[in-house]
């Protein structure tokens, strides 16, 4: 910084610690909620310090029994769904991007300029537009209830084209050539050359596209009608549906950690990724 | 613009460049063209509730959305919602990023705490806050009736709508502050200094040189944090008022919604979702202005 400022630094950090309290509370209140009885949960005010019933209420969600479960299907099954979903949509939109990015920087062929457009103009098209044809379209090709039904519709990304033909571009002109010299195939010099390449940038779209896979709600509301098929976010949503007072707080808490984990560790552990990828992709 | 750069160097082949950009396309054409292009079509049909006889109707499904009271209500219900969102999303983040900018010790622990809302999902941190704020049990409502103040989202809508509106800018401040952040990083350490030297103060300088420098970046925040308001708080609202009391908090995406799955009125949702994409056309649009306008700079 430009002057040693000890009382505006004071300022800065007091403001800064009060920032993140105040964005922290509510996740802090939620982990302290769930290891507490479902009485304990019930007053008010609600305990603000942890209790002692952590183990049996992750137990009791997790294995989908004992009392106060509402739900037939355990939140491990839950989280089983949303795993799957999340990391065939990361994985589903990092393959199928690289390959059309490929393809627009590195082959001539007509409406090639067509495809890009058509590609990048589904920016304009998301789910939330189109919910009830999009619904009708994969009821007809028969992907309710399945775990194609809840990731092939949403794994089209022109985020993801785009960044990666961002990158090609940058890709030195001489590889190619020199690949085309050696006698390489094209799909050779995609393999060894331009995907070792590109692995920072798949790292971080893999950090975003997992935690918008995780995430999805609306498009898991209508496309699994079936309790087995709730991805845990949609699942801790039904735990809440019932009247104010009969709601099992404690429980839900469990519940809402458990569907906070894996997106926020790989938030945070691939932070470094995260904040490229988020940044690059605006671009 | 975007297509001007290209490659010198091509590969030949007449079909494996068709092969690559099957699987893209198909999902695009089956997922997206097809389902807008009916979405298109039957907003200008009206079909009965079970779909076996469809009519052609014109403008009708659009005139009757003009004449619809709770349609135009949902306008207004969305424009105030997202103007607080992005307005105090983007103000919030900016304070933190400022100071976030100026520490050297603990950044670290500072952003890794204040990114992490942005790994929960909209229905969780929905919840999160319906917890808080939930009139029998929420430590807020119970704190709030201390000075009394009767605290109840199920029946008043401003309380409704304060409820959905602090869920959805927690849930955006980590985006905005890692934005704001990079933004105040990436500026010329030399030009904050020489306003120093000419005795600016940090308020003056941050008026003066940082804040005008960070506007595009407030620029694209703005565009980004509506379309967030927009269409990424569904599962907010959800979990917290279904749109309620009455429609108080009913955004045009949820209407989308009830009135598509719920009501099952089909035109009436189609006309709507053209609406919508009309919207976002005009967003990305505006939001490629200012990529244009930074790569001008």
């Amino acid at each position: 910084m430009v002057e040693r400022h000890r009382f505006l630094d004071l300022i800065s950090h007091a403001l800064l610690a009060l920032g993140v309290l105040v964005i922290v509370f509510p996740i802090y209140l939620a982990l302290v909620g769930s290891t507490h009885s479902a009485q304990d949960m019930a007053q008010s005010p609600i305990p603000i310090w942890f209790g002692q019933e952590a183990w049996q209420n992750y137990r009791t969600i997790l294995l989908g029994e004992g009392p106060g479960v509402t739900s037939q299907i355990p939140v491990a099954r839950m989280m089983w769904v949303s795993l799957v979903t999340a990391l065939s949509i990361a994985f589903g939109k990092i393959v199928i991007s690289l390959l059309s990015a490929f393809a627009i920087v590195y082959f001539n062929f007509p409406f090639r300029k067509a495809v890009f457009w058509g590609i990048f103009i589904t920016l304009m098209l998301p789910v939330e537009v189109r919910i009830v044809p999009t619904y009708q379209v994969v009821a007809d090709f028969g992907m309710i209830n399945s775990f194609a039904g809840l990731t092939i519709p949403l794994i089209a990304s022109a985020t993801a084209t785009f960044l990666f033909r961002q990158f090609f571009l940058t890709v030195p002109d001489e590889l190619a050539e020199a690949a085309k010299m050696d006698g390489a195939s094209p799909m050779q010099f995609f393999w060894d050359v331009l995907l070792p390449l590109s692995r920072t940038s798949i790292a971080a779209l893999f950090v975003i596209q997992f935690i918008y896979g995780w995430n999805q709600y609306l498009w898991p509301l209508l496309m699994s009608t079936e309790e087995r098929m709730y991805p845990i976010v949609m699942g801790i949503r039904s735990m809440t549906a019932g009247a104010d007072s009969q709601v099992q707080w404690n429980l839900v808490m469990a519940t809402a950690i458990l569907a906070m984990l894996p997106p926020a560790l790989v938030v945070v552990l691939m932070q470094k990724w995260f904040v490229k990828g988020l940044v690059d992709t605006e671009k | 613009m975007i297509l001007s750069s290209d490659k010198k160097v091509f590969f030949r082949s007449k079909w494996l460049p068709w092969v690559l950009i099957a699987p893209q396309g198909f999902i695009i054409l089956a997922f997206f063209f097809w389902p807008a292009g009916q979405a298109l079509l039957q907003s200008f049909q009206q079909s009965d509730a079970f779909g076996t006889s469809v009519q052609w109707s014109g403008l009708d499904n659009f005139a009757a959305l003009w004449r619809d009271e709770t349609y135009l209500e949902s306008f207004k219900t969305t424009a105030l919602f997202s103007v607080l969102v992005a307005g105090l999303g983007i103000s919030l983040s900016l304070v933190l990023a400022f100071f976030a900018d100026r520490v050297i010790r603990g950044i670290w622990l500072y952003r890794s705490l204040l990114i992490l809302p942005y790994a929960v999902a909209p229905v969780v941190a929905g919840v999160l806050w319906l917890f808080l704020f939930s009139p029998s049990v929420g430590l807020v409502a119970y704190v709030l009736e201390k000075f009394s103040v009767d605290w109840n989202i199920l029946l008043n809508s401003t309380h409704a709508m304060t409820l959905v509106v602090i869920a959805s800018v927690w849930k955006q401040i980590s985006y905005n502050f890692l934005f704001f952040l990079a933004g105040f990083q990436s500026i010329p350490k030399s030009l904050v200094e020489a306003a120093a030297i000419d005795g600016a103060s940090v308020w003056q300088r941050f008026w003066t040189v940082q804040l005008p420098l960070l506007t595009p970046t407030t620029f694209f925040l703005l565009v980004v944090n509506t379309v967030y308001a927009f269409f990424e708080t569904f599962g907010i609202i959800d979990a917290t008022t279904k749109g309620g009391p009455g429609k108080d908090t009913a955004i045009l995406v949820y209407k989308v919604y009830f009135d598509g799955f719920k009501a099952m009125d089909l035109g009436g949702s189609a006309a709507q979702s053209v609406v919508l994409m009309v919207i976002v056309i005009g967003l990305t649009v505006l939001q490629f202005r200012y990529v244009e306008r930074k790569v001008n700079y």
